[in-house]
């Protein structure tokens, strides 16, 4: 088998060929081994690291499991998101309706948690069957006095990304509810950051350094009062830009906060994430922070680089994110440590996206757009990968082919974004790279 | 404390499922499938079930694990999964090319409707399903049941779809091995090896997800039963059958299609149920016992002996999957340990009767809990009420375990944060070795970690 279906080649490319027309945002083709996940997933996973929210699955078991913590989003307080609460749906409720059992779940969680609000996520079976979620919610929101938001999130309503956007309409719900006496005129929200291996901690932590003032964290790390409260900050600062860019762009229409798009991985990336902050807010003061914390936090990490630099100078690199917004920054970050991205992907990437990929990336890179496993190992063969930077699925492949392997996903355990971030990859690419088990293991020669 | 929201007083709940014990039917169908050789496991649903198994799965196998999805969209809910299900079949066996492909459904094609027969014929009837291929199907709706049921299911799809009856019977006996690691397959055929009897194992997911590091790939890797050899078992003198919940089905409806004589037995895990299945297996072949065999389980017994004392009276707490808690449960009674908490999420009252076959005096219905809200959450509870000394389960008992400062030995699926299970069997006489040597592990580190130093010893 040559792996490519005839219909998906349009949704592959190569830097080096002429017409450039890539075809994305389509659904999966049935029957092919997609890497891609649900609407459902895409909502939770944005929702999640909310910590002292209740997320409450309506729907069978299975949504539930496999969803249960399974992201490293850190909470420095509560740690109720961690919990795994489901209505467990049986056959009785798909035939009679489940709602009653919704009912009796929030209220027995809610008086026993008292959460700060609570998040009901709709799965497959709740849109066939018909509940009436948002009256259910309605009616224990007036009951208990806390907010009690449906995620309208049936897995088959689209792709992650409409789980994203239906992500996204719930905290808008809470957004511009809370008090915003006393918010500094130099004051952001993060949108877009999940405070995996606790990166969102990191990025407040330089824009305290930097006076500015964080008001709401969305979703890393994230409290409801805080997100009530969001549209009080002047600017919004959008990473991950699928899934949060339609939130700041509601914001901007409602409250009139402009917002940019930024990225905190990789040196270039967030330097020019702090002083476009900077810039936005117009102060002359925070600029000047700016410049000092760049300067020492670039200094700091910049000769353990140029040593890292040396053994992977030239070393080849598969590339495959969720959104393509931060395959960008993999490309630069890789680049800074002498390393050629030669395979580059995203699930849920737009034609923009791949244009600019297109600009970036250097010549005969192999740009794709919701591949699966048959593709990616032959474009890892044709390549000679050295290494692959993916998410779950993507790991044992890599390491059957002889390949090194970088988590860049929800599995990552050490801190991958900002500058120490930045060492961090660094010395994670270097240790799976030069490894002595590739002396053992065979390689991927096609 | 990570489950600090966890509470010690029990009160009922009626209506919600707190950290379950259970995940949905059709990962079970999946895994199944993957036992046999040159198979596409396919989810017939929204991308996202897919997507959820495959990573479920790479993550306890460390394997790459293929399986192909309908990916439904709004429309395909509304009218039907049909166009789909007959455009991946095309997909699947053009880009693909499996030798079969096994379909699964899901809570979202089950509640619309979707026949999978009819689409199978409508297939054939196109022409889209190439000389020689095959398609096997089952149904998985995940609001019924647990994983288990899956597995089971499917596996009873192999018989119903491959399995061809036949009037001259062969030598061979069949091997349903249920819910076990692919290194406790592999062990099973060692010892039918060893005792001389020739076997079709099914599923059989050893040199599938435990495949060497070669620099290659191959999309189906070379372990496996292949479909010649399903085809086959209906031809085999006798069945056995290993886990009631995962196994019994395939078992009875081999009887039922092909005439082939069921034999259904726990998982042998521990002493006894080892004895059982050698004991079957000898009967069921006609064979004797080698010596090399009763040596093993002579070992098994000297260790046991040797060390009893540290087992004696240990309260145990099990959670997990009913094939894998009746046999685990039984051997803890052969240890003279504790049973002091059994719970399951997979529903089924017959797992009682089992229970109280292997438990005997020791069976006490209040410490068991199964099905809906039978849960982490209630077996955290109890542990808070009346701790344990031991937790043998899956790695969500880690939280547990954490917070309660109580070993956790684990065991079953799946299994997120430790290797072993994929190398080390703990079915038969070696496997229960394995299981005492990490039980007396656990207890060996605690007392010599918790005593006091004039207590600390250097003989135990």
């Amino acid at each position: 088998m040559d792996g490519i279906l005839e219909k998906r080649k349009k949704q592959i490319h190569r830097t080096d060929e002429a017409k450039f027309d890539m075809e994305c945002g389509k659904a999966s083709l049935a029957g092919s081994v997609s890497q891609r996940a649900c609407v459902f997933c895409g909502s939770r996973v944005v929702l999640y690291p909310i910590t002292d929210a209740l997320h409450l699955i309506h729907g069978p078991i299975g949504c539930a499991s496999y969803t249960w913590d399974i992201r490293g989003a850190t909470s420095s307080g509560r740690q109720l998101h961690r919990m795994s609460f489901c209505t467990d749906l049986t056959e009785k409720e798909v035939i009679y309706g489940g709602e009653k059992k919704l009912y009796k779940s929030l209220c027995t969680l809610i008086d026993k948690y008292k959460p700060a609000a609570a998040f009901v996520y709709a799965t497959c079976i709740v849109g066939i069957i018909g509940d009436d979620m948002e009256a259910v919610c309605r009616k224990v929101e007036k009951e208990k006095g806390i907010r009690v938001l449906p995620v309208m999130s049936e897995g088959f309503k689209g792709t992650k990304k409409d789980g994203y956007k239906a992500a996204c309409d719930a905290i808008s719900e809470l957004v511009g509810t809370g008090d915003t006496s006393g918010i500094s005129k130099h004051s952001i929200n993060i949108l877009g950051d999940f405070n995996i291996a606790g990166e969102t901690d990191i990025i407040r932590s330089y824009y305290e350094r930097m006076g500015v003032e964080v008001v709401a964290t969305i979703t890393g790390d994230g409290r409801i009062d805080d997100i009530c409260k969001a549209h009080g900050a002047t600017l919004n600062v959008v990473q991950c830009s699928g899934s949060m860019t339609h939130l700041a762009k509601e914001m901007q229409a409602k409250y009139g906060i402009p917002y940019v798009r930024v990225s905190y991985v990789g040196i270039e990336d967030t330097s020019a994430a702090l002083y476009d902050v900077a810039e936005k807010l117009g102060s002359e003061e925070i600029m000047e922070k700016t410049r000092e914390l760049v300067a020492a936090e670039v200094a700091k990490i910049y000769p353990e680089l140029l040593e890292i630099k040396k053994d992977l100078e030239g070393k080849r690199a598969a590339v495959y994110t969720g959104g393509a917004f931060k395959a960008f920054s993999l490309v630069r970050s890789l680049r800074t440590i002498g390393m050629i991205a030669a395979v580059v992907g995203s699930q849920t990437g737009n034609k923009e996206d791949y244009e600019q990929l297109r600009e970036l990336c250097d010549p005969g890179t192999i740009l794709v757009d919701d591949t699966n496993p048959v593709e990616l190992s032959k474009f890892m063969q044709e390549q000679n990968i050295d290494i692959f930077i993916g998410g779950v699925k993507e790991r044992p492949l890599a390491f059957k082919l002889g390949a090194g392997f970088c988590d860049h996903n929800h599995e990552r355990k050490i801190p991958l974004g900002g500058f120490e971030g930045m060492v961090a990859f660094a010395k994670e690419v270097h240790a799976s790279v030069m490894s002595p088990v590739w002396q053992f293991a065979r390689k991927n020669k096609g | 404390m990570l489950l600090r929201h966890t509470t010690k007083e029990i009160k009922p709940r009626s209506a919600l499922t707190i950290n379950p014990a259970k995940t949905c039917q059709p990962i079970g169908a999946m895994y199944a499938a993957l036992g046999i050789h040159g198979c596409l496991p396919h989810s017939h649903g929204s991308q996202g079930c897919c997507a959820y198994h495959r990573s479920a799965l790479t993550r306890h196998y460390k394997e790459p694990v293929m399986a192909a999805t309908s990916s439904f969209t709004e429309g395909s809910s509304v009218f039907g999964g049909q166009a789909n299900m007959l455009q991946a079949i095309n997909n699947i066996f053009t880009v693909y090319d499996p030798e079969v492909i096994a379909i699964h459904t899901t809570c979202l094609s089950e509640t619309i409707g979707d026949d999978l027969s009819q689409m199978k014929k409508k297939a054939f009837d196109d022409g889209i399903i190439p000389e020689g291929k095959e398609i096997i199907f089952c149904n998985t709706p995940s609001y019924v049941g647990a994983h288990p049921n899956g597995f089971s299911n499917m596996v009873k799809g192999m018989v119903d779809g491959l399995c061809e009856p036949s009037d001259d019977k062969l030598r061979t006996v069949n091997i349903i091995p249920g819910w076990v690691e692919p290194s406790d397959m592999r062990e099973i055929k060692r010892y039918c090896a060893e005792m001389g009897v020739e076997i079709i194992m099914f599923p059989d997911t050893s040199g599938i997800l435990d495949t060497p590091q070669t620099g290659k790939r191959d999309f189906y890797p070379k372990g496996g039963c292949t479909v010649a050899e399903l085809r086959e078992a209906g031809s085999s003198q006798a069945t056995i059958a290993m886990g009631p919940t995962c196994s019994g089905a395939a078992a009875r409806s081999l009887d039922v299609k092909c005439k082939v004589t069921p034999e259904i037995i726990e998982l042998p895990i521990g002493l006894s149920a080892t004895d059982k299945f050698i004991n079957t297996l000898r009967k069921v072949a006609g064979v004797a016992v080698p010596e090399s065999v009763t040596d093993e389980r002579g070992r098994l017994v000297d260790l046991i002996t040797d060390m009893h004392q540290y087992f004696y009276g240990k309260r145990v707490a099990l959670y997990g999957d009913p094939d894998q808690l009746v046999s685990l449960a039984q051997f803890i009674v052969d240890l003279d340990m504790i049973p002091a908490y059994i719970v399951t999420g997979t529903p089924g009252k017959k797992l009682l009767k089992r229970l109280k076959a292997v438990l005997g005096d020791k069976y006490n219905e209040d410490n068991i809990a199964i099905g809906q809200q039978a849960d982490m959450f209630l077996m955290h509870q109890w542990i808070k009420n009346n701790p344990v000394d031991l937790m043998i389960g899956n790695t969500y008992g880690k939280y547990i375990s954490r917070d309660e400062n109580i070993p956790l030995l684990r065991h079953g699926f799946p299994i997120y944060d430790r290797i072993g299970h994929s190398y080390f069997p703990t079915v038969g006489y070696a496997g229960a070795i394995r299981l005492c040597e990490k039980m007396l592990d656990i207890f060996m580190s605690k007392q010599d970690n918790e005593s006091p130093e004039e207590k600390f010893e250097l003989v135990l």
